[in-house]
């Protein structure tokens, strides 16, 4: 009989999940994290309390453990731009986020980030953005660096475009770029040559198109 | 501590007076109480219905939302109150749980919708209350087991495959779902057949056939037409073996192939035929040999890759493992007691059939399993009654474990329905998504080619749909990224013709990410003619001529009172592209 058992297990799959397990998952499941208060993201940003209020409600309710994860911020971003591959950059935006660099985003980093893109200056503006560009936090913008963050972008474009992508092209994205902003020519961009160069460039061009945007982004709460 | 000491502790204070008389040394100054604030009554507005309560209530849970100054975040100061867009009737019980100190769980909720409420409120589920705790734990565990279930059904190899497999791992999945393909299913048919007519063929050749002429003795038919059987034996033999070794070529993992049951059970059907034809002619090693044609009778198992049922049984008798040991080690010990007391009472009778224990074992299983074959009976009065002790517990030992099994068996089977039901809907599901998916790519290229980047004022612009904001938002956001790269958007039509003339061999610019974008629409377009290539370029070209102008028509208006889950990452999104206007710089126009 024990044979007969035995060979009428056929392709079956484990499937019990043992009740210890489920008791441990079910005391770790609750992460929650609370803001600090009302009145002191109000000092630290440059938000009012109404438009807080407006962040918070939107953020709770994504997220009512109060945290993001990278996870959860990769599908969100690939909702956006389904057609391409948005994971890389979301990588690389999360960890812009993530300030205290723990693999989560709390509604002050959320907040903070959101007070500089939105009220910030423009000095405030560009250095987030190299922050951004800057991988590895070290101060420097190497080519490699800049190659991944272009590389990221273009994968959200996805394959279907007008032209085609080749394969060198956001290499020469990249060496167009380090034309621009590296002034001494180190290899390296810097921050203060960065914000020289972004600074130069738009106050020549005249089309401004930094300001025009960042016009339009501050009603769009 | 629990908010019902807190009550107590004035009077704990008052009563230290006691201790003034015996007090060895002066008694400390009591604290001043800074905020000796009145109590006051606050307003919690749920979805319309309004909750009161006093602010000590909810400050007894100091880490929860309604405890904490989280709570501030969702203060109306307008109407004075707080204000949750929420589930009221949830509310209750969370309330409750202020006032009371326990949490209860509604059982007419669903777990989910009630987990939901926890984590918004910050609550940890622990300190439901031992009235409830039982029923929250398992529907709990019901869900999680059911969306493990969903998950796995999911991945299941019914997903379509991914395009770039080789051979090998197209035969596995032929192999293992037969209705992928025509092939797999023309060969799943080919393969049942011939187990069914294996097996016929090994029963019909025990039945006795009419005798040859001149021969009195009914002789089986398998040895009457001892070379129609070899041939037939052989043919589903080579078929067998084919199977089998296409299976191990094609198998992942080719040493967890051959541990695994049905390899075991395939191999074992076709090692009689070989070892038969290489043995020779021998009295001696023959006898052995026919012993090993009783092997031929596991083809039947083969069965079990065709039949959903077959497998069922087997993995129920797998997950009631520790019931049917159960059953097994008490009827042992049953049968050992009883056979025991059977001989021992039996062993003065002369000519009796009970010669020892061990054939007594024989009567006592008879007995139990209520058989009654009647070749061994007790003939003693001792032996009747120990016999009829037998019988009846017999019954009980059996009836037990039973029920265990067979509502195992009936869940497993409700299960297996719903993986089947669920796989069906899953195709359903897939494509739903897809064209949900694709929707978003086509409403941007719609909108692409109404001309909707053209000035306000136009013709083209009143043909516009009407566009959430939320559609607007995102359509500036796909906007700004392909000004970030400089390429655009297309669907896979456009994409494939494009790639279709430039094998041809027209001259495209080389450069398409610096040089401008007149250049490379010229030159694709005039050999297609298509209106749709032509319309792409025409509003590229307007696009690189007006773009503060594109930027300032794509109003966004203030939404307040909108969807503020979307805009709010929405917003946050769109400003990343923040990241993307230096990278524009490198672009001339820019």
């Amino acid at each position: 009989m024990g044979a007969v058992v035995g060979t009428l297990t056929l392709q079956t799959r484990q499937r019990r999940p043992s009740r210890d397990k489920l008791y441990d998952d079910l005391e770790l499941s609750v992460v929650c994290h609370r803001p600090e208060g009302l009145e002191q993201l109000e000092a630290q940003t440059n938000f009012s309390k109404k438009e807080l209020k407006v962040l918070y409600r939107g953020f709770k309710n994504e997220c009512p453990s109060g945290v993001v994860n990278e996870e959860t911020f990769k599908q969100i971003y690939s909702q956006f731009f389904p057609h391409g591959d948005a994971s890389t950059y979301a990588h690389y935006l999360f960890n812009s986020f993530d300030s205290s660099q723990n693999g989560s985003i709390k509604f002050e980093d959320f907040v903070t980030a959101l007070s500089i893109l939105l009220r910030g200056t423009t000095t405030e503006k560009l250095q987030w953005t190299f922050n951004l560009y800057d991988i590895n936090r070290d101060g420097y913008i190497n080519k490699e660096e800049m190659t991944d963050i272009v590389k990221a972008i273009y994968d959200m474009m996805g394959r279907f475009t007008y032209p085609a992508l080749k394969t060198d092209t956001f290499k020469q994205h990249v060496d167009a770029f380090f034309q621009k902003m590296d002034k001494n020519r180190d290899g390296v961009v810097t921050l203060d040559e960065f914000i020289l160069s972004c600074q130069e460039v738009y106050s020549t061009c005249s089309c401004s198109k930094w300001h025009t945007m960042h016009t339009i982004f501050v009603v769009c709460i | 501590m629990a908010a019902g000491v807190a009550t107590w502790l004035p009077f704990a204070r008052a009563a230290a007076v006691g201790w003034l008389p015996l007090a060895k040394k002066i008694m400390p100054k009591p604290p001043v109480d800074k905020k000796s604030r009145n109590d006051e009554i606050l307003f919690v507005n749920v979805s319309g219905i309004r909750f009161q309560t006093w602010k000590n209530t909810l400050d007894r849970y100091p880490d929860t939302l309604l405890g904490s100054s989280e709570k501030e975040f969702f203060y109306n100061e307008d109407t004075q109150e707080y204000f949750f867009d929420r589930d009221p009737e949830m509310f209750r019980h969370i309330l409750n749980f202020y006032r009371t100190g326990k949490l209860h769980y509604p059982r007419q909720e669903c777990i989910q919708a009630f987990d939901e409420e926890l984590a918004f409120y910050g609550i940890v589920p622990d300190i439901i209350g031992d009235c409830c705790m039982e029923e929250y734990r398992d529907r709990k565990k019901e869900n999680q087991e059911r969306l493990a279930e969903d998950t796995e059904a999911e991945n299941a190899t019914d997903t379509p495959l991914p395009p770039h497999s080789t051979s090998r791992e197209r035969l596995w999945r032929a192999f293992e779902n037969p209705h992928t393909s025509t092939m797999a299913l023309v060969f799943y048919y080919v393969t049942g057949f011939f187990i069914a007519v294996s097996v016929i063929a090994n029963v019909v050749e025990t039945v006795p056939c009419r005798p040859l002429k001149g021969s009195k003795k009914d002789l089986p038919c398998g040895e009457k037409y001892t070379l129609a059987f070899f041939c037939m034996d052989t043919a589903c033999v080579l078929i067998f073996t084919f199977e089998y070794l296409m299976r191990l070529f094609a198998a992942p993992s080719r040493c967890k192939f051959m541990r695994s049951v049905m390899s075991v059970i395939d191999v074992v059907a076709i090692m009689p035929y070989y070892i038969g034809l290489v043995m020779p002619e021998n009295e001696d090693v023959s006898g052995a040999f026919v012993t090993l044609r009783v092997f031929r009778v596991f083809r039947i198992f083969k069965f079990s890759r065709h039949s959903q049922g077959l497998r069922i049984l087997g993995y129920t008798l797998k997950s009631c493992a520790s019931e049917l040991g159960f059953l097994l080690f008490s009827l042992t010990m049953a049968i050992i007691i009883f056979a025991t007391v059977m001989f021992y009472a039996e062993k003065g009778t002369k000519g009796t059939n009970f010669t020892s224990i061990p054939a007594s074992f024989w009567y006592t299983i008879v007995t139990m399993t209520t058989l009654g074959y009647g070749d061994m009976v007790p003939n003693t009065i001792a032996g009747k009654i120990f016999g009829s002790i037998c019988s009846l517990s017999g019954v009980l030992v059996i009836a037990l474990p039973v029920p265990v099994i067979v509502s195992n068996f009936s869940r497993i089977y409700h299960q297996n329905q719903r993986a089947d039901k669920m796989r069906a809907q899953q195709k359903v599901r897939l494509a739903r998504i897809r064209l949900a998916k694709k929707g978003t790519t086509n409403a941007f290229l719609h909108y692409k080619e109404d001309g909707g980047f053209q000035d306000r004022d136009s013709d083209n612009a009143l043909c516009l749909k009407n566009r959430s904001a939320f559609e607007h938002q995102h359509h500036h956001l796909l906007h700004c990224l392909e000004k970030t790269t400089n390429h655009e958007f297309t669907d896979e039509l456009t994409f494939s013709e494009m790639c279709m003339t430039e094998s041809v061999g027209y001259r495209t610019s080389r450069s398409t990410s610096i040089s401008s974008q007149q250049g490379v629409s010229t030159s694709c377009c005039p050999r297609r003619g298509k209106r749709r290539a032509i319309r792409l370029a025409n509003s590229t070209v307007s696009v690189s001529r007006g773009s503060i102008q594109e930027l300032d028509t794509l109003q966004v208006h203030k939404t307040s009172a909108g969807p503020q889950r979307c805009l709010t990452l929405k917003g946050a999104t769109r400003l990343l592209t923040i990241g993307g206007p230096p990278l524009c710089l490198s672009q001339e126009h820019c």
